[in-house]
């Protein structure tokens, strides 16, 4: 069956797409929390405009890799990476980087919906009154631009000063995507961003994706390998801290080169 | 026939309801002898003076003439000095508890804290009185008379000569007292807070000081509320710590370095030299006015918790 999917996407595979420029480049990356080391030497690009999907069994590293991409981890002291993550030119692993810029050209969002406890419209301007000093007008616009990006403006649009806590799951996932995006990030990374949610909303979120990497490098994670396989243009497999197989996702599902990506990925993963 | 064990289990069940039901119901009972006794008491002091009693600043056994304004004022400024100096303290400890501090140094200060709640008050009002009575005397008052003494306005507050003891040293005190309080109740209502929602504010951006603003405190501020309550309930019933420093004057004064009196303190220094009924009975009263204070600031919390329920729509 994820073989049917791999298979009619291939046909769609653009012709130029391995032509696209990377956006973020990763070189021996190790990562540890505390003693123990959950990334081992892990060398890959990520491309400009594309959706490079992470998968893997539970535990694999995934999710700790896109915690790099923003430095979040730099949040707990007993976690550290060593190598290099290169940005805009800049190891993003160096100690005099201005996380804060970082993250705001970094976005994330998370397995579980994360609204702020204050209304919808201030979910959105939150963030991007941080950074920028917008009229009234400006921020309306700014807020309605971003929740049409979000695909969440007809259901939001007559009750932005509601708290976006009482919105349905699926909304408010949405509404963080939208909160990611009104800051206008160069990446936006996705932690399993639809494991909480139901099937409608997890399409939803699909499309949305597809739309998003038009403007975005998008980099998810993924627990369900016909969601990679739907949304991204890259795939990379992991297993216990190693970066077992990457490549463009068709190659990936139909023609895997290592005998453990293809257990993984025809369920035949002990 | 139901079998001997199984009648036996019911017979269990039942008394058991009947105990803890009544233990419940002790509560309400001793609540409701605490105000009756109260009230039984104020009688005479009521009959006599009226709702005079609460506007008159006047405080005489000799004459029998009892007013309980001073105490009432010196309750509720001395409170209210320990909050304004006692939360931004307390949230201070709690925000470096939580956010800031490296891991090392949690449990160390954690527990200093929790060990400052700990020492009796009256060794708060004996350190108050020999050390901290004398430094203000000598070194902060005169500074704050001279300083914020010479504003406009404001400086009313603090005109007098310095005398260390007085309404300031005992709002200062008490808010040493308060600050383990809230700040242990702050840190642990921080400490809920989702991590990943936090990881979002810092994911677009926030500094340390923004997440805290816009995403910790509005997300705990039920918890905060009632960490201030907690403390504000302390400060207003403490009796011995305040009774070593206010001075214990039955006079008003716009300063607040001046000697003043609160109701804790006028009823452990008085009711052993009250004779006569209406002496005792306006001693009586004044503690009635405690309670009632205590029960109206808590009413005005759930109050305000529940406006902040409605501004904010219903979670779900």
């Amino acid at each position: 069956m994820n073989l049917d999917i791999a298979a009619s996407r291939r046909e769609g595979a653009a012709p130029g797409k391995h032509a696209a420029a990377m956006k973020i480049a990763v070189r021996h990356l190790d990562f540890f929390y505390g003693n123990f080391q959950a990334l081992k030497d892990i060398n890959l690009d990520v491309a400009q405009r594309r959706v490079t999907a992470f998968i893997g069994p539970s535990g694999c590293g995934k999710s700790t890799l896109l915690r790099t991409f923003n430095r979040m981890y730099s949040l707990y002291p007993a976690q550290r990476a060593t190598g290099e993550i290169v940005f805009n030119g800049r190891n993003v692993l160096d100690s005099g980087v201005d996380l804060n810029l970082l993250r705001a050209r970094v976005g994330m969002v998370f397995q579980k919906p994360t609204p702020f406890p204050m209304s919808i419209y201030d979910n959105i301007a939150f963030g991007v009154r941080l950074y920028e000093k917008l009229s009234q007008r400006e921020m309306d616009e700014r807020v309605e631009w971003a929740l049409i990006k979000a695909a969440m403006w007809d259901e939001s649009k007559d009750k932005l000063k509601q708290s976006g806590m009482a919105l349905s799951g699926g909304q408010q996932q949405r509404l963080c995507i939208a909160r990611a995006v009104s800051v206008k990030p160069e990446v936006l990374l996705l932690d399993e961003p639809t494991s909480a949610l139901d099937p409608i909303s997890t399409a939803k979120i699909e499309e949305l994706i597809s739309e998003l990497k038009n403007d975005y490098t998008i980099a998810i994670v993924t627990h369900n390998m016909q969601q990679a396989a739907r949304v991204s243009d890259y795939t990379a497999y992991m297993y216990l801290g190693e970066l077992i197989e990457f490549g463009a996702t068709d190659e990936i599902f139909l023609r895997p080169n290592r005998k453990e990506t293809e257990d993984y990925i025809t369920g035949r993963f002990g | 026939m139901p079998d001997p064990k199984h009648s036996g289990a019911l017979l269990q069940d039942v008394v058991f309801r009947w105990i803890a039901r009544a233990f419940a119901f002790l509560v309400l009972a001793i609540l409701l002898a605490i105000i009756v006794s109260l009230i039984y008491g104020s009688l005479p002091a009521m009959q006599r003076f009226g709702f005079g009693f609460l506007v008159d600043s006047e405080w005489n056994p000799v004459t029998e003439k009892f007013g309980a304004l001073v105490p009432i004022v010196g309750t509720l400024v001395t409170s209210t000095i320990a909050l304004v100096i006692g939360v931004p303290v307390s949230f201070g400890i709690a925000l470096f508890l939580t956010e800031l501090s490296p891991p090392w140094l949690k449990r160390p200060l954690g527990t200093a804290i929790e060990l400052l709640a700990a020492i009796p008050s009256i060794i708060y009002g004996m350190w108050g009185l020999f050390v901290l009575a004398p430094l203000f005397a000598d070194h902060v008052q005169p500074w704050l008379i001279h300083t914020i003494g010479a504003a406009p306005i404001i400086g009313a507050l603090f005109k007098l000569p310095p005398q260390g003891i007085g309404v300031f040293t005992a709002g200062f005190v008490l808010a040493i007292m308060v600050i383990p309080f809230i700040a242990s109740v702050v840190r642990d209502v921080f400490e809920v807070v989702p991590p990943v929602l936090k990881e979002s504010a810092y994911g677009i951006g926030c500094t340390t000081w923004e997440v805290v603003r816009n995403i910790v405190l509005p997300y705990t501020r039920v918890g905060v509320i009632g960490a201030i309550m907690l403390g504000l309930g302390r400060a207003l019933g403490e009796t011995m710590a305040v009774t070593f420093l206010i001075g214990n004057a039955h006079q008003l004064s716009a300063s607040i370095l001046a000697p003043g009196n609160s109701i804790a303190s006028a009823l452990a220094n008085e009711f052993t030299e009250a004779v006569g009924d209406v002496y005792t009975s306006a001693l009586i009263q004044l503690g009635l006015i405690l309670f009632v204070i205590t029960f109206v600031v808590l009413a005005l919390a759930k109050l305000l918790l529940l406006q902040l329920a409605k501004g904010e729509g219903r979670r779900t």
